[in-house]
This record gives structure tokens, sequence and C-alpha cells, in this order.
């Protein structure tokens, strides 16, 4: 809601920002750039960790700053500062200015002033008092490390949690002048189990976005019971051998692998640098015809989801993927005006000192046909991913993902476990291999790091096979 | 506002809220750096910014911790009042305290500090990088990945005891990442990072050279066969896989129970009698070194691998507490106090150890692979299990004539790499990460394609 009409000399959160905000995109207007975007933000956070039966670490952390970006022709100056001052950010949008080297000063751009505020706030001003405190969070934690405790065999137990609160204000030289407010929760369990010479690991992460009430109803008993199973399977586990083989990637975060190996290469910065093979593949098909795939910001509560992205657009729900036929890419304002992509709402950064990008958001394997049990049936010999650990992706398109849990298949039945399994390719290459999509959908949350920092994304498949892919192993 | 109005913002605050004992750590920082794409400036990035972390102990002498960007007074006092707040759910089983070094004197004197060159300079240097890059062989198409960038910034430390102690540096890095491409074949890359105190203390020429040489020597690729094969690492590859696994010589990994050695590792045999490791924080070539840590402990040499046997842990102020030793300026800052390295410096020690001397990775003729650079160490290291499975870049020897390895994986584990060392060639070479020789390492599994 805005609250005051008044002109300041510094931006104030909660009241209207209007008259300064346009006042200091005129300003660059007048000096000849192109194109002038201010993101301004305040946090408010905490961390927690709980370890065996104690809280250790107790993290609140709060800050402000601004992300001033300005376009001309196809180059860009970014600024960021801590300094949310009229003076602050005048010296801002002026150094940028003088990044770009304009010399031409003569209006090209016409600014308009701003549009009608879009406040995304109103219905999420409560949500910091809704929110649980750090004494429900702690209690909540250390009945999950309890529940850990198991057998003796579990030698550590942690229970993670973070709250990230982050009001916004979006304004640009094309009339863009968005307010919102996010919330993200995200709570981890974690074990080491060992017995003489065996170690294994366990861990689960949850998460959301938009629902303050979300972690009340965490159920902790069940994430508990999941990581146990999972180290104590795992624990007397022999190394995998290595080589190629068929694989079946549970649901969930198995969608890791879609993320990391096309996901990426799907984003017009990837364009912008030349380092994705489906650059010239529009309408083309670049993956089995069993594979549809999504990127979207907007199922509730999602973790990658938003109500209005970094450049102040509503997200949108991009079909990625259709039948195998490659249909769009994860496109920003860089991105648009760079390659020709049109925005998608998927303009995303860590926070204000990064310039926003093109990022994924929910991004999943839509579900197919198949039960699980068709999967795992339909091969002789192979690999059966249930957890996967992290992966990345290089320059060249060159994949890795870390299987965390891991079972031999055999004769179409699942059978010892494994560990030390690594899923080595290549998008192109695997893209067309993946032949059956389970009729199981779900997501799970993470974080992807990338050219705009961290952002809170979604992953998610139905279980997927994969008819051949080099396992790395021993 | 500067440090020592900081301090005293915080003391005044303090006395407000009747707070007897806190510190805190700062950093301010002024950051410049550009990219380029084809001759192009593409993004031109600069940045303030403040990051403020404040302690408070309470009346029970437990620990709360706030860290904001909000340096202003209002942020200041906001930000003590909030560690206040979180020092009710401090940790009453393991307490902080100042370190009792905290006062003791810094031996580094010259902070390395140069003036900015400023954007246009910066811009103008990469611009000729990526020309000369792209010049350099006909393959290369592009230089995807590239930047130039100088920071300046001041790091400070005080507490409520009369510590104060603080220091201004400047850091200039390059990065060349080369994508080049030949008919029929996959595209290759490869590249170079050099560090400097200034941009003009990077040797930019040999940055391009080293990434095209490494970007065209991985055109000719060829599959390898899934076996055990003999290893030559890079030092950059082995400073790589020991500070992925340096939680074997971290006290506070060793209290969580997530490190492979226990209290009563110090003098277990890890490895060949040839073997010393150091953490050097403070070494010369260091480019990143600070002169203490995030509670103000002096950084120093500090040996932990001695002839092939652990000699000493990494310490903050509460794990040198519990062990009964002195902190070794290794730690963060934070109610619960993270510890990790500084910079790897790994040596051959003295003496005439049972190696296989006649491997070198110039002239030996037997066949081995030679890893150059290991790949996705956040995914492929279990360090608390002691396994990695890692991608890599590298080459195929037979009888001296090299062929890159077109993908592949090597896996292991930790203690048998070490065991299995069998040479520790003789010059050190200075990477971005630590100095280390070649080592060769027998009987490790590589996974690839063929």
């Amino acid at each position: 809601m805005l609250t005051s009409q008044t002109k300041s000399n510094e931006i104030e959160f909660g009241s209207c920002n209007k008259d300064l905000l346009e006042e200091i995109i005129s300003y660059g207007i007048g000096l000849g750039a192109d194109f002038v975007e201010i993101f301004i933000e305040n946090t408010d956070n905490v961390s927690v960790l709980a370890e065996e039966d104690n809280i250790t670490s107790v993290g609140p952390s709060f800050g402000r700053g601004a992300g001033i970006r300005i376009f001309k022709d196809n180059r860009d100056g970014f600024v960021s500062t801590n300094d949310l001052s009229k003076h602050g950010l005048i010296t801002s949008v002026s150094q940028a200015l003088e990044m770009l080297d304009i010399t031409d000063r003569r209006n090209r751009e016409v600014f308009n002033g701003l549009n009608k505020h879009r406040d995304y706030r109103i219905s999420k001003k409560t949500w910091i008092n809704e929110v649980p405190s750090i004494h429900e969070i702690s209690e909540k934690l250390l009945v999950s490390t309890k529940s850990l405790k198991k057998n003796i065999k579990i030698i550590t137990r942690k229970g993670s949690y973070s709250r990230n609160l982050q009001e916004v204000i979006i304004a640009a030289s094309d009339g863009t002048y968005a307010s919102d407010i996010r919330l993200h929760q995200t709570v981890g369990l974690n074990v080491i189990a060992s017995d003489a010479q065996y170690r294994s690991n366990g861990s689960r992460r949850f998460g959301s976005s938009g629902m303050p009430n979300e972690f009340r109803f965490w159920d902790h008993e069940k994430a508990a019971n999941n990581v146990f199973e999972s180290s104590m399977n795992m624990l007397y586990a022999d190394f995998v051998d290595a080589g190629q083989m068929p694989v079946v990637l549970a649901n969930k975060f198995g969608g890791v692998i879609f993320h990391e190996a096309c996901g990426h290469l799907l984003e017009t910065t990837q364009i912008e640098r030349g380092t994705t093979p489906f650059e010239n593949k529009l309408n083309e098909k670049i993956a089995h015809e069993s594979v549809t795939a999504i990127d979207e910001g907007i199922s509730e509560g999602s973790f990658g989801s938003l109500s209005v992205d970094d450049e102040g657009m509503e997200p949108e729900k991009s079909v990625l993927i259709k039948d195998g036929i490659l249909k769009k890419f994860i496109s920003d304002r860089a991105g648009e005006l760079r390659t020709g992509h049109k925005r998608t709402g998927s303009g995303r950064r860590q926070n204000y000192s990064f310039a926003a990008a093109s990022r994924m958001r929910n991004t999943y394997i839509a579900k197919g046909e198949y039960s699980k049990e068709d999967l795992i049936g339909s091969i002789s010999d192979g690999l059966y991913c249930k957890s996967m650990g992290g992966g990345s992706v290089g320059a060249t398109g060159q994949f890795n993902f870390a299987v965390e849990e891991g079972y031999l298949i055999k004769n179409g039945k699942l059978t010892n476990p494994v560990k030390g399994a690594t899923l080595i390719g290549d998008a192109k290459e695997v893209m067309p291999k993946i032949s059956m999509c389970g009729n199981d959908l779900e997501l799970a949350p993470g974080f992807c790091g990338s050219i705009s920092g961290s952002v809170n994304v979604t992953v998610g498949q139905p279980h997927i096979k994969v008819d051949s892919i080099t396992v790395g192993g021993r | 506002m500067d440090s020592k109005e900081i301090t005293t913002q915080i003391s005044k605050a303090a006395d407000f809220l009747n707070v007897k004992k806190w510190d805190y750590g700062a950093s301010f920082s002024n950051d410049y750096s550009v990219q380029v794409d084809k001759g192009d400036a593409k993004q031109l990035k600069a940045s303030q910014k403040h990051v403020l972390t404040i302690r408070v102990w309470n009346e029970s002498n437990l620990v709360g911790i706030t860290t904001t960007s909000d340096i202003s007074e209002s942020g200041i006092k906001k930000a003590l009042n909030q560690a206040n707040i979180a020092s009710d759910f401090g940790n009453k089983n393991e307490s902080t305290e100042f370190s009792p070094l905290a006062k003791d004197p810094i031996k580094v004197k010259d902070f390395k500090k140069r003036n900015p060159v400023g954007i246009k300079k910066l811009l103008m240097l990469l611009r000729d990088a990526e020309v000369k890059l792209i010049k350099s062989h006909k393959s290369i198409k592009s230089v995807p990945y590239n930047g130039l960038s100088e920071s300046f910034f001041e790091r400070v430390y005080a507490n409520s005891d009369g510590a104060f102690r603080s220091y201004n540096k400047s850091q200039a890095a390059l990065y060349l990442y080369a994508r080049a491409e030949e008919i029929n074949k996959k595209p290759r890359s490869s590249g170079s990072v050099k560090l400097g105190y200034g941009v003009d203390d990077i040797d930019i020429e040999s940055c391009i050279k080293e990434a095209s040489n490494k970007t065209i020597s991985h055109l000719n690729y060829s599959p390898i066969k899934t076996k055990k094969y003999l290893i030559c690492f890079s030092p950059e590859a082995f400073l790589t896989i020991i500070n992925a696994f340096s939680s074997m010589f971290n006290a506070r990994s060793i209290l969580d129970g997530v490190s492979l050695s226990n209290k009563n590792s110090i003098g277990e045999k890890l490895s060949t009698e040839a073997l010393n490791i150091y953490d050097d924080g403070l070494h010369e070539k260091n480019i990143s070194s600070s002169p203490f840590d995030g509670e103000g402990t002096p950084t120093k040499r500090l040996c932990l691998i001695n002839k092939g046997k652990i000699e000493n842990f990494i310490h903050s102020e509460s794990t040198a507490r519990i062990f009964k030793t002195i902190p070794t300026g290794h730690a963060g800052l934070g109610s619960k106090v993270s510890v990790s390295p500084d910079w790897i410096v790994v040596e051959k020690s003295n003496g005439d150890y049972d190696l296989k001397t006649s491997l070198n990775h110039l002239n030996y003729d037997g066949e081995f692979v030679y890893i150059e650079e290991l790949n996705a160490i956040h995914a492929g290291v279990r360090a608390s299990q002691g396994s990695f499975s890692l991608p890599f870049d590298g080459w195929l020897y037979k009888k001296c004539k090299k062929i890159s390895i077109e993908s592949a994986t090597v896996a292991g584990d930790i203690k048998y790499l070490l065991k299995n060392i069998v040479n520790i060639e003789s010059s050190q070479e200075v990477t971005t990460s630590g100095i280390s020789p070649h080592i060769w390492v027998d009987e490790l599994s590589i996974t690839g394609d063929a």
C-alpha cells in the first residue's frame, strides 16, 4: 500500500518512491541511455542449525541495496550500491553512464514516467508476522534431529532451516513499476552413518515459496525416516562398476539431470555466448518424442515461483520442448535484446548486486504413461538412480551428476545398492535417449548457481528411462 | 562511515543495550569488472558493498550474531539488537571467546594496494586479449567466458577488549576460456586464470598463450577405455583434490564428525615420507593473502603433513581450546565459527625415499593419464566418506605422444590416493590456489566412453 506521496531524498520501503525513481530514471535517459532499470531490495533473513540435540547456530541477517542497469545499444552497464539515497542512486547512474562511454547525449529514447504501480505486496505484508519464530523453528528442528536417532550407526545428525524475506521495488524507463515481497523457506535433514570402515550419507531438503505456515506443516517424521533409510541402504553398498548402461532416474530431484543437461542450454545467456548446441534448433527435434518439458514460475508455493520476475514481468508458463520438438528459449530483457527471443518472465538474480539474467524457475519433464515398474522392468542390466546429488554442465555442454542413492537393475528387478556412481554425458546426445516417461511427476526444491548468482528453483520429472549413458564408477 | 567510526558506533550502541562483550568483522569493497563479446563490451559492472557481522555475548556468555549491509547508525543499532536477541539461542555446549591472539602483532606490513586503472582500460585490455586469443588459432571461434576485474577492499576486526586491526588491499583477476570448433568434431574448451594485486601486475600475454595452448591441445581427442591407470596430477589438479578433502586437517570438521580424521589422528601416516603439505596463507605468491582471520588471529604458515604423517590441524579459537592448543588463523566469524585452509603448499620432503623418480611428465615414455584439471568438485566429492568421482580434462600419454581424452571421470578414495603416491616431481608450480609439484599416483579408476 502506498502510504505517502511526499517527495523523499531516500528510498523508503513501504512508501511511495515514484517521484524519486522517475527523477533518477529521467537523469539516465537525459544523458543518452537507451534504457534505465532500478532494482531495489530490502531483506530480512534468518538461519538456524541444529546438530545432534543442540541448536548450534542462529544467524539473522538483514540488508538493503540497489542495482542499476543501463543499456546503450547492445551493451549494458550495471552498478550496485548499498547507498539508497538520491545522491547515491544518481551517482550510480552516472557511473554506469560513464562506464558505457556514452558520448551521444541527444535523447533518442523518451521517458514518459512510470506506469501505475503494480503492488504485489498487498496480501503479503503480514508474512513477516506469520512465519515461525526462532524459538518455534528451534524446537521443531530439535524434534527432527531426535527423530534421526534411530540406531547407533547414525554418528551425526543435522537439521537446518533458512528463511529469506525479500521486498523488492522494480522501476524502468519503459514505465515498469512494481513491488513485491518474496518469502522462501527451506529445511533440510542430514545424517552420516558409520559402521567399522563403512560410511554413508543421507540427506533431504524441502522448500516452499510464499507460504508462511508451511514449515509448521512439514512432516519431519516422514522426512527423518526417508533420510535414515537412505543412509542405511547405502551403508554397506559396493562401488558401482563403470560403463555404458541404461538407467532409470527417479522422479522429483531426478529432474536435476534435465535442469543441468538441457535447461541451462535453453537460457538465452547461452545463445549470447554461443555455447548452446540448440541455438538454431527452434521447431526441430532435439529430444525423444516422449519428452515434453516445461519451465514456469506460476505453480503456487513451488520454490521457483514468482509473482513478478526481477525485471518487473509476470512469469509465464513456457513449454520448452513439446513431444521432442524445441519450442521456446528462456529469456530475459538482455536476451530479448541480443537474441530476439521474447521475454518469458525469467529475468532473475540472487540479489541487488547481480544484474538479472535468463534463469530457470520450476522446470520439469511432463508426465508420461508408464509406471515406475514398467521402466525398471524394461531393463535387463542397468542402474536405478533413486536419489541424485549435485551436478554441473561445462562450457561445451558436457554434464555430470553424482548419484547419491543407486541400485543395480538385473532382469527387470531392483537388486543391490551401489555407491560412487556419476552420470556423464552430453545434452545433445542424451535427450534423444530418454525413451520412457513415467506417470508420477513430482517436483523438488533446489538452488541453482549461475551468472546472476544463486536462485531458488524447482526441478522435477516423473521416473524416466535413459536408454544408454556413461556411468562413472570404480 | 569508516571503520573507526563503526567501532565507536557499535561501542555506543552496546552501552545503550548494556552489552558488555562484542566483536565485529567488516569488509568494505569497490569492485569493477568487464566482459566482452567478439570485440564489443558486453557487461560492465561496478559495485560498492559493505558487510558487517556483529557478535555479542549475553550475561550467560552465550553468543548471538547478525550480519547486515546497512552500516548507518540505525542499521548498526538494529544489528546489535538482533544479535543480542539471537544470543538467547547461543550454543550452551560449546562456547566461543575472543581469540587470545587477537591483539598479537601482525607480521605483514605491506598490503600491496594498487591504484584503479578504471573501466575504460579494463575494457581495452580485455578486448585486445579476446582478439589475440581468437587470432591465435584458426579453430578458436570465440571466448565465451571472459572477464577482467579489479577490487579494492578494506577488512576490519575489532572487539570490546580493545583489539582493532584492519588492512586495505587490491586484487585483479583475468580469466579467458576459449571455445574451439572443427568440422565433424565436438567443440572443445579450455582456459586460463591469472591474478595480480593490480591489473598492471597481470601477465595478460601468458594468460592468452596458456588459454590458447590448452584449448588447441584438446582438439585431437579420443575416448578412453575404462580401466585403472597410472596417473599424473598437474599441480592445479592435485591442489584441487587436497582442498576438497581438507576436512582431514580441519578441527571443526573433526568435532562435527564429518572428517576422515579424529582427535587422535596427529601422527597418523597418510602417505609416502616424501610428502610434505603446508598451509601458508602469507606466502608471497598468494595474491589473496589476509594477515588475520575472522577472529583477528594472525595468519601463519602451518605444517599439515610432515613426511607423510599428519602434523597439525587448522583451528579457530573454540576448536583450539577444545584441542588444548592455540588458534591457527583459519577461522571465519560466526556464532558457530567455520574453519578453512588458506593456501596449500605441497613439497617433496628432504631425503632419499622410495619414489619412482623416472616418472616425469615431460619425458616418461610409458602409458599414463595426465589430469590437467578436475571439474564439478561440489558434485563428485564425498569428503566425509573419502570418496570422489570427478570429470576431468586431460590426456592419455603413450610413448611420449599425447591425445586429449574426450570425456572421462577419475574415481577413488583420498586415503588410497595418498598412500599410492609413487612420485613427487622436484619442481613446484605456482597456481591460483597454491603451490605443488606434479604428483604421480598408481592405479586409479578412469571411466571413459571407448
